[in-house]
């Protein structure tokens, strides 16, 4: 691994989690519930990406199957929550 | 361990990675500093649409330059991810609307209200009526 790919991963892992810690920020303070949706839904988001930048760094493909999962999970929890929200319950 | 990929490959790989790091942040960014919620809305489609894209063409070209052959199995979390983004914003914005218009006091803007024929005046537009209808009876 050369030296610009070595230190752009570093960056880009800096910047997903100085990214996170600022959602953490609003997942906190958020006014209302749906604000916390959100953050939880970016933090997932997130998650993905750094699952696959990880795969980069350590050149193994096994990394995939696990960013697959959370964009799976973290889309069925978000509509969960926003449906719950939305009518008092998930499914009628 | 092979001896990787050259460097005219791991320049854009790194460009595309520096790239999303930063629209990510900025994504992250927008979504503290913003004042209403509708607005706290847009920025993650930042780090869902060109975010998610850059590190899926990043992986892409790595792993294909890496295998000597076209690996396109990365493309399936793109699929997934703008398959899926739109359902949970829109139902996040039905969900805001619907939360603002049932508690507007709790609420920085309420939204206006449904139909034209409810006077503009009252902002809460069901709760009166409720309250009307109970004094009749």
């Amino acid at each position: 691994m050369s030296t610009p790919l070595f230190f752009a991963i570093v960056f880009a892992l800096a910047c997903y989690v100085a990214a996170m810690a600022l959602t953490l920020v609003r997942l906190v303070r958020g006014p209302s519930a749906q604000d916390r949706v959100l953050a939880m839904d970016l933090i997932c988001t997130i998650a993905l990406l750094v699952l696959m930048v990880l795969a980069i760094r350590y050149r193994s493909v096994m990394y995939f199957e696990a960013a697959l999962l959370i964009a799976l999970f973290g889309f069925v929890s978000s509509a969960a929550m926003a449906k719950f929200l939305l009518r008092g319950e998930v499914i009628e | 361990m092979s001896a990787g990929v050259g460097l005219w490959i791991e320049i854009p790989v790194a460009l595309l990675l520096v790239l999303s790091g930063v629209f990510t942040f900025s994504a992250a960014l927008g979504v503290l500093r913003f004042k209403t919620f509708i607005q706290r809305m847009h920025p993650p489609a930042l780090a869902f649409s060109f975010s998610a894209w850059c590190v899926t063409l990043a992986t892409i070209l790595y792993f294909s330059a890496l295998d000597q052959k076209l690996a396109l199995h990365a493309w399936l979390i793109i699929i997934l991810l703008s398959l899926t983004v739109p359902v949970t914003t829109l139902l996040l914005a039905r969900t805001d609307l619907f939360r603002r218009r049932a508690h507007p006091d709790t609420a920085d803007t309420a939204p206006p209200p449904l139909s034209r024929s409810i006077p503009s005046t009252t902002r809460s537009p069901r709760l009166p009526d409720v309250a009307a209808n109970a004094r009749e009876r």
